[in-house]
């Protein structure tokens, strides 16, 4: 069996009346990239926050490198986050914001700016983030996740709302760091690029997890050629299990 | 600490509002100053709205500012940092630019024009104030999501200090004026920072006779240096306690 980055053992979480999380238990072994899909609300963002710690869970251990995250911080430092809808202080800029972090994370050592160049942000640190378009924000989550070398990189709906340009920017640099040994941990709703990005498929449905396997695994297990239609015959079986 | 801190306080500065807070103050106390001969009466009036304007603009201003630095503790939180660092670095930084506007605004041109005994005591009780309720604010903000309930509930708790409690405790000292009350009256304005800021100060002022029997069991109870420091560590315990539950709320909070 190979080591696990981040393992996670019986986690719940109800916001309120809502279960979201519903006693997940999944691994996340050390240099695989991970899909992970399902319905809106069915609780990927909720898990993925969990594991930042951002959520914090009502029952259950989330472990991190073998360590567990209740009461740490310092797991944060190997991870690269970038969130579905990055929000940020409106009056700074650019250039303040990765001035900030870089200055919060100082330890490290090596910084990877690739994208802040691909991207084009450098031309444009005086901007101020409360001016920017959507997409644009996007650009800044993307090369913050990847800006210290993490060897986590946690990317919530990375390609939604990026222009195509830029949608392939980002693929091309996660496969390159993708061979570097690196854990991946995507959420999406766009098969085409999980089909590229991943080997491993987690699928959260209600805050349950229903599958979790490996893509080619998947695809033989329903005769599919593609990701797209080999999860949604997963999903219409589920859907017939559930009225059955 | 320091390093997130310093974040905080540049986007308090540049958003100038203190700096109007700053000007406020002083436009105040100068005019008071200059309005009335006698010092001691300038004095008293400038307490009067100090006690009202520091607690409201204190809790006001730290409810909307925590809530205006969502965006920002979110960006902190998806990063190497101690929730508990970010807590009171927001605490410390919206406290120390509050506590600045105080110092220039008043305390400044009390020492220059007026200095007397009682101009420390009041200077410190306006410093306190400000942390009262800056502490305060910080409870009302992270105990709910939505900005407009915040306020609402910052509101509360100053409609609560500056009115409704005394007038609870006027009803009390009403209802049961027929039994001695100087110990039941002393607990209950220990209850409320705004009150024991105000009895410090008048009595420094000098101005007890104003509150006839009681006000004579203050002097004999406060006057000492005993009372002076009871009735410092209540106002201090008044920021310890609200903080510290404000920050184990915070630490558990989901973002």
């Amino acid at each position: 069996m190979q080591s696990s980055m981040i393992a996670i053992s019986d986690l719940s979480k109800r916001f309120g009346r809502l279960e979201v999380l519903k006693s997940i238990q999944v691994d996340f072994s050390a240099g695989k990239s991970y899909a992970m899909i399902g319905p809106n609300g069915s609780g990927k963002t909720t898990l993925i926050k969990c594991i930042l710690g951002m959520v914090i869970a009502d029952k259950g251990e989330i472990r991190v490198d073998g360590k567990s995250i209740a009461n740490d911080w310092t797991y944060r430092n190997r991870i690269g986050y970038m969130p579905q809808i990055g929000r940020y202080p409106d009056q700074m800029k650019i250039g303040q914001i990765f001035d900030m972090i870089r200055d919060l994370r100082q330890d490290q050592a090596h910084l990877d700016e690739d994208l802040i160049k691909e991207f084009k942000l450098d031309r444009m640190k005086d901007k101020r983030m409360g001016t920017l378009s959507g997409g644009t924000r996007q650009k800044v989550s993307a090369s913050l996740a990847f800006l210290f070398d993490p060897p986590i990189l946690i990317l919530d709906e990375p390609t939604a709302g990026l222009d195509p340009i830029a949608v392939e920017t980002l693929k091309e640099k996660i496969l390159s760091v993708k061979s570097k040994e690196k854990t991946f941990l995507i959420s999406s709703h766009i098969m085409s690029d999980l089909d590229e990005l991943s080997s491993h498929l987690v699928y959260l449905e209600e805050g349950k997890m229903l599958f979790n396997d490996t893509i080619d695994s998947l695809k033989e297990e329903t005769g599919e050629s593609k990701l797209g239609r080999a999860v949604a015959s997963i999903m219409r079986r589920n859907l017939k299990e559930m009225e059955a | 600490m320091i390093r997130i801190a310093k974040y905080v306080l540049y986007d308090i500065v540049r958003n100038r509002f203190i700096l109007l807070y700053t000007l406020l103050l002083l436009t105040v106390t100068l005019s008071m100053y200059s309005l009335d001969t006698d010092p001691g009466k300038s004095t008293l009036s400038l307490l009067n709205i100090i006690l009202l304007v520091v607690p409201l603009v204190s809790i006001i201003f730290t409810t909307i500012h925590f809530f205006n630095s969502y965006e920002f503790i979110e960006l902190l939180l998806s990063q190497p940092v101690n929730r508990k660092t970010i807590f009171f670095a927001e605490f410390l930084s919206i406290a120390f630019a509050l506590s600045c506007a105080f110092l220039i605004g008043v305390a400044l041109p009390m020492v220059l024009l007026n200095f007397n005994a009682s101009t420390p005591y009041l200077i410190m009780a306006g410093l306190l104030l400000t942390f009262v309720f800056v502490a305060l604010a910080f409870g009302a903000s992270v105990s709910t999501r939505d900005k407009a309930k915040g306020i609402g509930v910052a509101l509360l708790f100053w409609f609560y200090f500056t009115l409704i409690y005394d007038g609870f405790v006027l009803y009390v000292i009403y209802s049961f004026s027929d039994y001695p009350l100087e110990k039941v009256t002393l607990l209950l304005v220990s209850l409320n920072p705004i009150d024991l800021a105000r009895i410090i100060i008048l009595l420094k002022l000098d101005l007890s006779a104003l509150m006839g029997y009681t006000g004579a069991f203050y002097k004999h109870f406060f006057g000492s240096s005993m009372g002076i420091a009871y009735s410092f560590s209540f106002l201090i315990l008044w920021t310890v306690v609200p903080l510290m539950l404000a920050m184990r709320r915070f630490t558990r909070k989901d973002i």
